[in-house]
């Protein structure tokens, strides 16, 4: 436990707490509107900001802040003219985002930036800067759900009727798109581009499997996202590997634990074995 | 409150298509307070187009809907007088939401945005759910329930905003006839304690035509409108469904006959065209 002492760790604590609640956070809507390859894109995405972050000679947080919120906008508005799927949007996002910031790098002679942690991530090497802006947006994010709760919830739960009474939908959508971008740009430094979107879209699955109540599907995802975020941590100084595939991994394996526990399937079962036993008797 | 025009819905001259393919062609049709409208027709003949195109959900290609006096692409306000039930079958039952908080979400334009629900919003729930009977369910899931009382969820949910303009798709697609019969009955006392307007989708031109105080009999184009006994008759029917059809009452259940023969026929004209 001495480990707690070391500043870096007491960082990666907070990061992996703020982090860990954000992302399973919005990973509800993300869950419940079927966008998880969206944040999957908008994460990859990210690369693209940061190259053009280093190419300009800017802190990539804010340009990935623009451009990954940018890409959510124009899979927003490519798929809404309805010729083309949304999936199909963000597969051509997807790869040209990434494609783009590959092609930045090869631009830069003589680079020395350690990519290899923005694609995997390392929660220990996480700045007092880091921390600090990824407080103030997750506030900001945390406020604006909480604020347009039941607006996000009619959208989420019924699109079409959110247009009847007469919400301002397509604004509300781009808001939860940016939501969305705001949370990934904040984890890429600790988990990465490849790994973000596992942070967003298992505890919120996880929680589904738990509960049928969209508030408590909230507790419980960001208790899942927080706690795995820990333990991977903890696994990961312990064993002295990736952190960011540490708590990835970590909370996979609760997503199946409640796969295997969850009270539904175990209605299910019971429901099923008494009918077996009404037909034999 | 607004003072209640005598025209609550005014489709003029309306063209609606999807893509390439008119879905209505010149609809001109006026529904008046305190009416309570059947939209008949077979599959695939404007019905719940119709509907759509009356809370602004569709585009429209030409011609124009009023409801309330307004354009239906600038309601406005007016969107709080209209209650719109789609068919049930578009709600995902697995969505992790109880019955009442569903409910609530029908009042979410009137408390407005970023507001919480205050009293008068909880006792607008509570007394839709007790108007739909689903009091006992109210902290179910909605999965939990089955497809007729889920349905229910639904009028509760429109129900919620005390609206002066009704509009149900297919309302009775889950229920057995014996339950729709009930259900047209509930509805008929719904209106008559509403004094509300009410326009019903249905196929099932038996059961509704005994309720409702008008009907529209549609197949793209409007083949008639007007008194269910004026209209419904051998030549409409046949506009409707395209073959020959007959409506006649035995005892107290109205049924519609449609010859077999013609039904082929159509059919293969139909398999001939594709």
């Amino acid at each position: 436990m001495e480990i707690l002492g070391y500043t870096f760790m007491q960082r990666a604590l907070w990061s992996a707490t703020l982090i860990g609640a954000l992302c399973a956070l919005i990973g509800v809507y993300v869950v419940l509107r079927s966008m998880s390859f969206i944040g999957a894109g908008i994460a990859h995405a990210s690369f693209g900001g940061v190259a053009l972050g280093f190419i300009l000679g800017v802190n990539p947080f804010f340009t990935t802040v623009i451009f990954c919120t940018l890409t959510a906008w124009a899979i927003a508005f490519v798929s809404d003219k309805q010729k083309i799927r949304e999936d199909a949007a963000v597969g051509i996002f997807f790869a040209s985002t990434m494609a783009f910031g590959v092609l930045l790098i090869g631009l830069m002679r003589g680079y020395n930036v350690d990519l290899y942690s923005y694609i995997f991530g390392n929660i220990l090497a996480v700045s007092r800067f880091d921390l600090y802006s990824s407080l103030i947006l997750g506030v900001v994010v945390v406020g604006l759900i909480a604020l347009f709760y039941k607006e996000f919830l009619l959208l989420t739960f019924d699109p079409e009727m959110a247009r009847v009474v007469g919400l301002p939908v397509r604004t509300l959508n781009l808001l939860m798109l940016t939501l969305v971008a705001l949370t990934v740009v904040l984890s890429i430094k600790s988990v990465g581009v490849v790994l973000v979107s596992a942070l967003i879209v298992t505890p919120a699955a996880s929680a589904f499997l738990l509960t049928d109540d969209f508030k408590k599907m909230m507790w419980f995802s960001v208790g899942i996202g927080v706690g795995a975020s820990w333990l991977g941590l903890f696994l990961s100084t312990w064993l002295n590997v990736a952190s960011g595939a540490a708590i990835v991994m970590t909370v996979t394996l609760i997503f199946f634990l409640c796969f295997l526990f969850s009270p539904q399937r175990r209605r299910m079962k019971q429901r099923m074995s008494r009918l077996k036993q009404l037909i034999k008797s | 409150m607004f003072d209640q025009p005598a025209t609550i819905v005014e489709l003029q001259n309306l063209f609606v298509a999807y893509q390439d393919k008119l879905a209505l062609e010149d609809v001109t049709l006026s529904i008046k307070a305190g009416e309570f409208w059947g939209i008949l027709g077979p599959n695939g003949s404007g019905k719940t187009t119709m509907l759509r195109a009356m809370v602004g959900l569709l585009p429209l290609l030409s011609g124009s809907v009023k409801v309330f006096g307004r354009p239906v692409d600038r309601l406005g306000d007016v969107r709080q007088r209209i209650g719109y039930v789609p068919q049930h079958s578009r709600i995902d039952m697995y969505f992790p939401i109880q019955v009442r908080e569903a409910v609530m979400l029908g009042r979410c334009g009137k408390i407005g945005l970023a507001r919480r629900p205050d009293r008068s919003d909880h006792e607008a729930v509570a007394r839709a759910l007790q108007l739909v009977d689903l009091e006992d369910l109210a902290n179910r899931q909605i999965g939990q329930l089955s497809g007729g009382q889920r349905q229910r969820v639904l009028i509760a949910r429109a129900l919620a905003l005390m609206p002066d303009l009704l509009l149900l798709d297919e309302p009775t697609a889950a229920l057995d006839v014996g339950a729709s019969e009930s259900f047209y009955a509930w509805l008929h006392q719904m209106h008559t304690k509403l004094s509300s307007t009410l326009v019903i989708v249905s196929h099932d031109v038996g059961v509704v035509s005994r309720y409702v105080t008008a009907v529209a009999c549609l197949n793209r184009r409007l083949v008639a409108h007007g008194l269910p006994h004026e209209v419904l008759n051998r030549d409409t029917l046949e506009g409707m469904y395209g073959c020959d059809a007959m409506f006649f009452r035995h005892g107290d259940v109205p049924h519609l006959v449609v010859s077999r023969e013609q039904t082929d026929v159509t059919r293969n004209r139909k398999l001939t065209d594709e």
